[in-house]
């Protein structure tokens, strides 16, 4: 029998869990000499009080749903991708190489090479620290940090030696083709308000669909029957026949796919270039996403959401209220993987505890 | 290459060498005793903070010392709440770190100093000076020997000392000490030592807290000595080059000091020299960047001798089961 019922695993734990991040950053508020209060109506009314606050946080939450699947695939296998960040660097050069090398007659040919380029790239850059953890069993945690590191490295350097455009100083590509272009929240559908410039584009339902994908593989297929299985006993799954060398390619490989392919959302859908660190943290935020959201698709999705709220509500935040800064939300993103990832039995032992004594009781 | 010239990328390789090493040795106590640390970023981080913060308050670079080696213990301890006490996830705790770190220093930063998350330039006895050895003026002539005692090892602040200081320090400690043994046999066998009547959780508080204090030397060096001053994410990658140096000397403290050493005359070379002819090919500085982690997958891959962890590393203990 479980210790607790399961709505109290996936619904009670990580909302106290992020009401202890938020109750901490509060006080982080307060002692700057701020109202905490007044902080989170207008961090709210910021990021969805109007379309033009609904168009940015979608905007970021699309980056957060693909990385914070990347890591979530990864850690049904047991794996701890941290490389989410370089992946997505890499799926960013991937994006803009299929933009630049090919002139595309429309954007929706044009998208479907772009979510192969960025898959392709970010699995390619997942599947080195991957091969070495199956093969050699180099600790995945670490080469992945270290694949950051040299993927920012290698980044920098192709983009100031070989694609910066001649004349210019900038380290940046090329302007992608205008018939590339992707529709934005004002074309598909301009009645919801959103304005001209909106940077949320079709990714966004790209996303959802990575979703529904990443649903798919992890419960309703065979290969991720095998996944979890080998995630929840390594030996187990060895014994039932499941080749672990393969499990590892095949799950980081997927994971590096989907990081790699939060680029779309950025390169080919916002900027339209590939500048200089493209992904911007993204990656991190990606394992608070998959943290909090229990590593489903549907919690994913959510805590995206969430993350997409306080992205553009502390935008907001820093303009409207000066003595908080913008880094405060690199604080509230520390306490919520703090609470949710690794104090998480601090929360958890006392409710189940009193789920315990509850059942007792009648 | 004159002698002069190599003095003088030796001397800056030692300087940018010192917080690695520092750091390394911290990761080193805490991974020996079966706490993986990918959190030494960010402890060196609020340390440099600290540690500028207070000695710009209070003009002293001793009492801003301190405070840096406070700050990272505070940082330590959570990361031993989260994965000794609670049992967590260690690496997870240690990403957190890195964000509350990075975060909390320049929203503390902006709200004290208001200089776009700065601290104020540190001059006078609010830094660390540097020291002359004695009688490096009168041998400064003598040829060679002399320029190298002038030169290299004479004229740092007193951290970098202490820092290589530690090298020995920390192999006596952990290879010809009762309380060693029992540190690396909490990372190697923790039941063992639970067994033997030893508490596993104060032996890997304890090393938890060495690390606090040797990652909070490093940060203050890093603020206090070799720049004046803080600035935002000032620690740079440092605390994951440190891990790097950590696996590659395969948690030895001597082989520490030679990792950290090649990899801060990896960053000076790349900083005195912009482009590097090898053979007739001109190697980007970004590759000279990136050295250092490409080595370190090259290492933990096996290819060049094996890296095995402490074999307990990562895992909580759990007396009952």
């Amino acid at each position: 029998m479980d210790k607790m019922p399961r709505w109290a695993d996936i619904v009670l734990i990580p909302f106290i869990n992020l009401l202890l991040a938020l109750v901490v950053s509060g006080l982080v508020v307060l002692y700057i000499g701020e109202s905490p209060w007044e902080a989170m109506k207008i961090m709210v009314r910021g990021s969805v009080g109007s379309p033009y606050g609904w168009g940015y946080t979608l905007f970021y939450a699309t980056n957060f749903i693909f990385t914070g699947l990347g890591v979530a695939v990864a850690f049904h296998a047991k794996m701890f991708n941290i490389g989410g960040e370089g992946q997505a660097a890499l799926g960013g050069l991937g994006v803009a190489m299929v933009c630049l090398l090919i002139p595309w007659p429309h954007w929706s040919i044009a998208l479907l090479a772009a979510v192969i380029g960025a898959a392709a790239f970010g699995a390619a850059w997942a599947a080195i620290p991957a091969y070495l953890q199956a093969k050699r069993g180099s600790h995945i945690v670490i080469t992945t940090i270290m694949f950051n590191f040299i993927a920012s490295a290698l980044l920098v350097y192709l983009l100031v030696n070989v694609f910066r455009v001649p004349g210019s100083m900038a380290p940046e590509t090329a302007r992608f083709a205008e018939a590339a272009r992707l529709p934005n929240g004002y074309d598909i559908a301009p009645w919801l308000g959103f304005s001209r410039s909106t940077p949320l584009n079709v990714s966004f339902l790209l996303a959802i669909a990575a979703c529904v994908f990443v649903w798919l593989l992890i419960w309703k297929t065979r290969l991720g029957y095998e996944i979890r299985a080998y995630g929840h006993s390594q030996t187990g799954a060895v014994y039932a026949g499941i080749n672990p060398v393969r499990i590892i390619m095949i799950s980081m490989l997927i994971s590096g796919g989907l990081s790699g392919m939060m680029a779309i959302n950025g390169v080919m859908g916002e900027a339209e270039r590939l500048v200089i660190d493209p992904v911007q943290g993204a990656g991190f935020v990606g394992i608070a996403v998959a943290l909090m959201g229990r590593s489903h698709p549907v919690g994913v999705f959510l805590a995206a959401l969430l993350f997409g709220m306080l992205y553009q509500g502390g935008a907001e935040l820093e303009f409207e209220m000066p003595a908080v800064s913008r880094e405060m939300l690199l604080v509230i993103q520390a306490l919520v993987i703090l609470f949710t990832g690794a104090l998480d039995n601090m929360v958890r032992m006392p409710v189940e505890r009193l789920f315990l004594s509850l059942r007792k009781g009648s | 290459m004159d002698l002069a010239m190599l003095l003088q990328l030796l001397d800056s390789s030692v300087r940018l060498a010192t917080p690695l090493l520092l750091a390394c040795l911290a990761g080193l106590f805490s991974e020996r005793a079966g706490i993986f640390d990918i959190g030494l970023e960010g402890k060196i981080l609020v340390s440099a903070f600290f540690s500028a913060a207070v000695a710009a308050f209070t003009g002293s670079v001793w009492i801003g010392l301190l405070a840096g080696i406070g700050s990272s213990i505070v940082f330590a301890l959570l990361h031993g709440l989260a994965s000794i006490t609670f049992r967590g996830n260690q690496l997870i705790s240690g990403v957190a770190i890195n964000f509350l770190a990075s975060g909390m220093t320049v929203v503390l930063g902006d709200s004290w100093f208001q200089i776009g998350g700065r601290t104020p330039q540190l001059e006078g006895h609010a830094r660390f000076q540097n020291l002359t050895l004695p009688f490096a003026e009168q041998v400064r002539d003598v040829p060679v020997l002399g320029a190298i005692y002038h030169d290299l090892l004479s004229g740092h602040s007193i951290l970098v000392y202490v820092g290589f200081l530690l090298v020995p320090l920390t192999w006596w400690v952990l290879f010809r000490t009762r309380f060693g043994l029992r540190l690396r046999a909490v990372g190697e066998n923790p039941a063992a030592v639970d067994t033997a009547g030893i508490s596993v959780v104060r032996m890997r508080y304890t090393a938890v807290i060495i690390c606090g204090v040797l990652c909070g030397i490093a940060g203050a060096y890093l603020a206090t000595g070799l720049s004046a001053g803080f600035v935002r994410e000032m620690s740079a990658g440092r605390g994951f080059i440190a891990l790097a140096a950590l696996i590659f000397s395969k948690w030895r403290p001597w082989y520490a000091l030679m990792a950290c050493f090649l990899f801060g005359l990896l960053d000076a070379t790349g900083s005195l020299f912009q482009n590097i002819h090898v053979a007739g090919i001109s190697v980007p500085v970004q590759f000279m960047q990136a050295l250092p982690y490409i080595l370190t997958v090259v290492i933990l891959a096996g290819f060049v001798g094996k890296a095995i962890p402490p074999r307990a590393g990562g895992e909580p203990y759990v007396k009952e089961r």
